[in-house]
């Protein structure tokens, strides 16, 4: 190659980067969570510290190889994601570190944090059981277990196993359960299907909807969602296992990078993210459930019923994950 | 070029770029290929075990019927519109492209919305003959899933299959006529086989994105190759099982490669005959010319015209929700990258297209079946395997700028638009490749030593030669890889720089929190902003 | 004998320009004809009539007694049982040689079929290429390979369109030798356009002179040569040149070149103002000659030299001598005519010398 191609190559590089970096400044967040959830927070928190943030959105597996491979130079000061499976893993494979403040501990309980104080919970994600208003009574549902039983052959609907979703769902079976009874339980299920798993919840509510089955398993903002759009929804939430250990639970959460250049910063926005002014918004952009105790649902969450949730730790469904995902490949449920 | 390198009899500028391309591509392939050589222990037994057999009947049964479907629209659609004469013909003829658009993926929703029994379509029948006498074949099945795949890829085969007819001459089909050969008979043994080439390029290409597809697979909950590479990803957490799977999937689309060149090696095809077949085209009469209005109609019906009108309705739904100013960002974004890509890939495929042609030999053969490979991996895995190098490079500098010059940095090139369009180049280089090789075969070797004996060589040669001659297959590749840029994912996700979002990123946030309706905004604009290049394109190919 | 190819006045125009005008001939089984004239005089689209590519606006062409095309039906080239060899040869180039060869032997079993493609591949010299594809073999090989699947179906017809024009020069005697040969030994019926006399000379029994869409005169080389119908097919076989005379009684005519005796070849009345025709072998060098000329320019042929001379008048003539009479440019030189025949058409229309092309049938029937 001539010298003045490889002058101008690099020239080019270094344009782009200064047009790269223009951008950077004070905060910098990677999130798997979604843009449109995310921007009316960071906007908020903009608006009343004056601290820029910086995001970069992507899917939580490629987000977490970023870091890794980025290794002590990353940019990254804070990991957003979504399901304890992968803020499990992140805090596992080294990327995020350890946090002692103890505004962070009081706004979170301990079941929706690592015990290592890694990453943080900070919108609760109920998955619960969904059912026909027109062709079952509440009275003929109880658990997640139940829905195995002979009376839901050709009744029920499931999303895909590929979803973390289900895959969580199962985790926190076998950790309550076993592997033998939860193998058992999703073979059950699997054989109930009234058609092949849908690849969305929404699917899974829209078949219900269209008597392709009568009970399905969904988290319950998709729920919301069906709901805002047609308000007399044949449909129904059931809070199982409410004589038990109670209703599967999942999060969203927030970690601070190992190699972040900016913690002071970084620390106090995932602390504001906790407290009772942000909870709010981060958990009714979507629907969600707050984390902190003291913060209350949306009303319109707040109208599907309070019910008891599972206390095990979240962290076990992201221990479990890889067990739960075998489990489910063994009893062929797609 | 470099002088060191001159002194091997072989090498020479040609030579040294395909090595380079071809270098730059293997590093990312080989970075996820090393990375499977950790244990992954009982993952890949359990793998092995009980989905391995899955996933092979599954990839076989959904490459080979795309691969037929799109062989059976593709070429006859060509046929069709280059040859035949029927009603609508000019319309079709371009607008039959527009499906090259329309991501796999929305169409794969759109379908399922509109045909699976929740959809307007079964829940109108179960309202007219009652939910017990309607029997709708499951359009969630391999079928299906098929079927979707054929409608969106079909104009990767008709594109180049049309060229070829276009361009094929009209002695070959005379000389069969009077060798006693009907049209038909003449169609399948002289127009089709000589069209080979062109059609294999664009059979490999839907092949290699079949392979490579996950989102059309995912909302069909079909499993795939890809979609096991994305569990033991993300569900396993085992990068190094997704690479093994990666290597299964890099070595099958090698073999097909090696294939599809081995039955094609001794033979030429430079066009017989001078005269196009403009003037005369076979015209249709009765039966025959409504069918082939039928066949066109429908396909352009149900690949473009429905899912664009589903697309609209969830559009004029969602415009006040969703519309802001910042899609202005997200266009101008993806034209512009989708720009800079296909000037970049189109470029390096013609010099590589070009150092296979100056050095016919077997390195050069295994040099272009290695730069091509980047299409078949899925995405996100390739995106790794790109982003991985990148930032260890980058972490050596900055290490020694630190060290030497006590210089503050995080990043150089990674999050650059360079090596974002670098990754583009290696992903989309198969896109742009088989398209202009298809072209190079066009050009004579008496063109070459014509142009010789006047004193062209190298660069010379291919500017004011070749490329006058390929500007039609140029044209076409870069269409292609535009195209596909504006529609690609995941490496835009992983490599763009802070800010750099662009509709495909749109598309993504909102369609993987299951907003589909939101996404139809991003996703009509995006096929807006790939039609008029289409158009462009076939405008050309009416002309020439 | 019967004739296998008819053409009868057929026209053929494209939009409003019209390219065949009343054109009529025939071929007897097997003979070789050739249709020989000028680029774009309209020979191929004639052929192309024949192989049933194009239509004919009117007229009819009859095939071994069948009508084949005539206004309004156009019998498809499949059905013709015609072979044709292209200028470009259009083998396949995803076919091998024997693969070529055999396209056209359809409904024939497999043995035959081997059988004939091996004879063929043995008399076209072609055994040893039999494997490979068309871009592997030479230009020669090329040509052999396009006859011989012309041939191998053993068609009616054979058309052959300018098929030695891709060749070298000093091959395409040879080969359309080996070529007549070939056709001969099939004992095909073949007819062949091309615009190269020599080629016609030496591989055809009948040629076709044609001009500007019409035939002017079809004919055996040697009455082409010798009496030529109309003053265009003189002007284009043999170099001849005609120069201006006027009649002076039935066996004399006076010209640039002195007085001509000898016997007309068409009656001629006395006073009439005419063209003569005189060929380059016809003016000797003859110092004693009164008649002299200017040597112009001066060609080398071997074993003979082309003299362009400057007549008195003001006309050239052609000059063809041994090439041991050597003339420098510019020398004055005196010649004489030496014909027995002189050939002569009349520059008034009045006068009735030879026919003109619109006149031509009446001759060609009357034969």
């Amino acid at each position: 190659m001539k010298k003045s191609t490889l002058v101008m190559i690099l020239a080019l590089v270094f344009v782009f980067q200064a047009l790269a970096v223009a951008y950077a400044s004070e905060v910098v967040v990677y999130s798997a969570r979604k843009e449109h959830l995310i921007k009316p927070l960071f906007d908020a928190y903009t608006k009343e510290t004056g601290v820029e943030i910086n995001y970069l959105t992507d899917k939580a597996g490629p987000l977490m190889e970023k870091i890794r491979a980025e290794g002590k130079n990353t940019p990254a000061d804070l990991l957003i994601t979504v399901d304890a499976g992968n803020l499990w893993y992140a805090a596992k494979s080294g990327v995020l570190e350890s946090v002692d403040l103890n505004v962070l501990q009081k706004n979170v309980p301990d079941y929706l944090r690592d015990p290592g104080n890694r990453w943080f919970g900070l919108s609760v994600r109920a998955r619960t059981i969904v059912y026909s208003t027109e062709r079952v009574k509440p009275s003929e549902l109880s658990s997640y277990e139940a829905l195995a039983g002979p009376e839901w052959k050709g009744r029920l609907c499931l999303r895909t196993s590929k979803k973390v979703y289900n895959q969580s769902l199962v985790a926190m079976m076998i950790a309550e359960h076993g592997v033998e009874k939860s193998e058992s339980i999703v073979k059950g299920w699997v054989g109930n299907l009234a058609a092949k798993p849908f690849s969305n919840d929404t699917k899974v509510m829209q078949a219900i909807v269209a008597g392709q089955c009568d009970v399905g398993i969904v988290n319950t903002y998709y729920y919301g969602r069906l709901l805002k759009k047609d308000p007399k929804l044949p449909l129904s939430l059931y809070w199982p296992d409410q004589q038990g250990n109670g209703v599967h639970v999942n999060v969203s959460g927030a970690g601070l990078v190992k190699y972040s250049k900016n913690k002071d910063e970084a620390l106090k926005l995932l602390a504001w993210l906790s407290s009772e002014k942000a909870q709010n918004l981060f958990a009714d952009s979507n629907m969600e459930y707050p984390v902190n105790p003291s913060v209350k649902p949306h009303p319109n969450v707040a109208a599907w019923g309070d019910f008891k949730k599972n206390l095990i730790n979240v962290s076990k469904a992201g221990e479990l994950q890889a067990e739960a995902i075998k489990l489910m490949d063994r009893a062929k449920y797609k | 070029m470099l002088p060191a390198i001159n002194v091997m009899k072989y090498m020479d500028g040609w030579r040294a770029s395909a090595l380079l391309i071809s270098l730059l591509v293997a590093v990312p392939i080989v970075v996820v290929l090393v990375s499977m050589l950790s244990v992954t222990g009982d993952i890949w037994e359990h793998l092995v075990e009980n989905v391995l057999s899955e996933l092979l009947v599954n990839t076989v049964w959904l490459v080979a019927g795309v691969a037929a479907g799109t062989y059976l629209i593709g070429v006859s659609l060509a046929w069709l519109t280059a040859v035949c004469d029927f009603p609508g013909r000019k319309f079709f003829s371009w607008s039959l492209l527009l499906p090259l658009s329309i991501p796999a993926y929305v169409l794969a929703f759109v379908f399922l919305g509109i045909f699976d029994f929740t959809g307007p379509v079964q829940t109108l029948l179960r309202g007219w003959f009652g939910a017990e006498n309607v029997h709708f074949p499951d359009v969630s099945s391999t079928g299906g899933v098929i079927t979707v795949m054929t409608l969106v890829l079909y104009p990767y085969v008709y594109l180049l299959a049309r060229n070829a007819f276009m361009t094929q001459g009209r002695r070959a089909l005379e000389a069969a006529a009077s060798l006693g050969h009907s049209r038909v008979s003449g169609f399948f043994r002289v127009a089709l086989p000589m069209a080979r080439p062109w059609i294999a390029g664009g059979v490999l290409l839907v092949v290699m994105e079949s392979l490579a597809d996950f989102g059309a697979v995912s909302i069909f909950n079909y499993n795939t190759f890809t979609t096991a590479i994305y569990k033991a990803w993300f569900g396993f957490f085992s990068l190094p099982a997704a690479a093994q799977l990666s290597s299964i999937l890099v070595l099958i689309v090698f073999i097909i490669i090696v294939m599809e060149q081995r039955m094609r090696s001794g033979m030429k095809f430079t066009r017989a005959g001078r005269e196009a077949a403009g003037g005369g085209r076979i015209r249709l009469k009765g039966v025959w010319k409504w069918t082939a209005f039928a066949v066109s109609f429908s396909v352009l019906l149900v690949a473009f015209i429905i899912p664009v009108i589903q697309l609209l309705i969830w559009t004029v739904e969602v415009f006040e929700e969703e519309f802001s100013f910042r899609y202005f960002g997200f266009l101008t974004h993806s034209l512009l990258l989708g720009i800079a890509g296909a000037i970049i890939v189109c470029s390096l495929a013609l010099v590589l297209s070009y150092s296979k042609r100056h050095h016919p030999d077997k390195l050069s053969g295994f040099l272009t079946r290695t730069a091509t490979l980047g299409y078949a991996l899925p995405g996100t895995v390739l995106a790794v395997g790109v982003f991985i190098p990148v930032a260890y490079l980058d972490n050596v500098i900055i290490d020694v700028m630190r060290n030497m010059a006590g210089l503050e940095m995080t990043s150089l090139f990674k999050g650059s638009l360079f090596v974002l369009i670098i990754a583009y180049m290696i992903r989309f280089m198969a896109a742009g490749f088989n398209t202009i090789n298809s072209a190079m075969q066009r050009v004579t070797r008496s063109i070459d030593e014509a142009a010789r004996l006047m004193g062209m060589r190298g660069i010379k040669m291919l500017s004011k030669v070749h490329l006058p001659i390929l500007k039609g297959g140029v044209f076409t590749a870069a269409i292609i890889v535009f195209v596909d840029i504006m529609k690609e994912m995941p490496i835009t996700l992983m490599m763009r720089p802070f800010g750099w979002d662009t509709l495909a990123v749109k598309i993504f946030e909102l369609t993987s929190e299951g907003e589909w309706a939101r996404a139809a905004l991003p996703s009509i604009v995006l096929i807006m902003a790939g039609i008029l290049p289409v158009i462009l394109l076939t405008r050309k190919g009416e002309r020439s | 004998m019967s004739a296998m190819l008819e053409v009868k006045n057929i026209c053929h125009s494209y939009g409003k320009t019209s390219i065949i005008k009343d054109l009529s001939f025939s071929l007897t089984r097997g003979s070789i004809g050739c249709l020989l004239g000028p680029s774009g005089c309209g020979k191929t689209t004639v052929l192309r009539t024949i192989a049933g590519f194009e239509s004919v606006t009117e007229g009819e062409i009859f095939l071994n007694e069948h009508v084949i095309s005539r206004k309004g039906f156009t019998l498809g080239p499949e059905k013709r049982r015609i072979g044709m060899v292209f200028q470009d040869y259009a083998l396949f180039p995803h076919l091998t040689v024997s693969g070529n060869i055999s396209f056209g032997l359809g409904k024939i079993g497999a043995t035959e079929k081997r059988l004939r493609v091996s004879s063929l591949l043995e008399t076209m010299h072609l055994a040893d290429v039999r494997n490979k594809y068309p871009h592997e073999i030479s230009g020669g090989q090329q040509q052999r390979v396009a006859l011989a699947r012309a041939l191998a179906p053993r068609p009616d017809l054979i058309l052959m369109d300018e098929p030695f024009s891709n060749l070298d020069v000093s091959l395409r005697e040879k080969v359309s030798m080996e070529v007549r040969d070939i056709l001969k030994e099939y004992g095909a019926t073949a007819l062949i356009v091309t615009h190269n006399q020599l080629e016609a000379f030496a591989i055809s029994d009948e040629i076709g002179i044609m001009h500007n869409g019409q035939m002017h005169q079809w004919d055996t080389a040697h009455e082409l040569y010798h009496q030529p119908a109309t003053p265009f097919v003189a002007d284009f076989v043999g170099e001849g040149v005609l120069i201006r005379g006027v009649v002076i009684n039935n066996n004399q005519v006076t010209t640039g070149v002195g007085f001509l005796h000898g016997q007309f070849m068409m009656s001629c009345r006395e006073g009439n103002e005419v063209d003569v025709l005189i060929r380059p072998d016809d003016i000797v060098h003859d110092d004693e000659s009164s008649v002299k000329a200017t040597v112009l320019e001066k060609t080398f042929r071997g074993a003979s030299i082309m003299y362009t001379l400057l007549l008195d008048s003001g006309e050239k003539v052609l000059s063809l001598v041994p090439s041991h009479h050597e003339h420098p440019i510019g020398q004055q030189i005196g010649i004489m005519v030496m014909v027995d025949d002189i050939v002569l058409f009349n520059r008034e229309r009045h006068c009735n010398v030879g026919p003109g092309p619109s006149e031509k049938q009446a001759v060609t029937e009357s034969r």
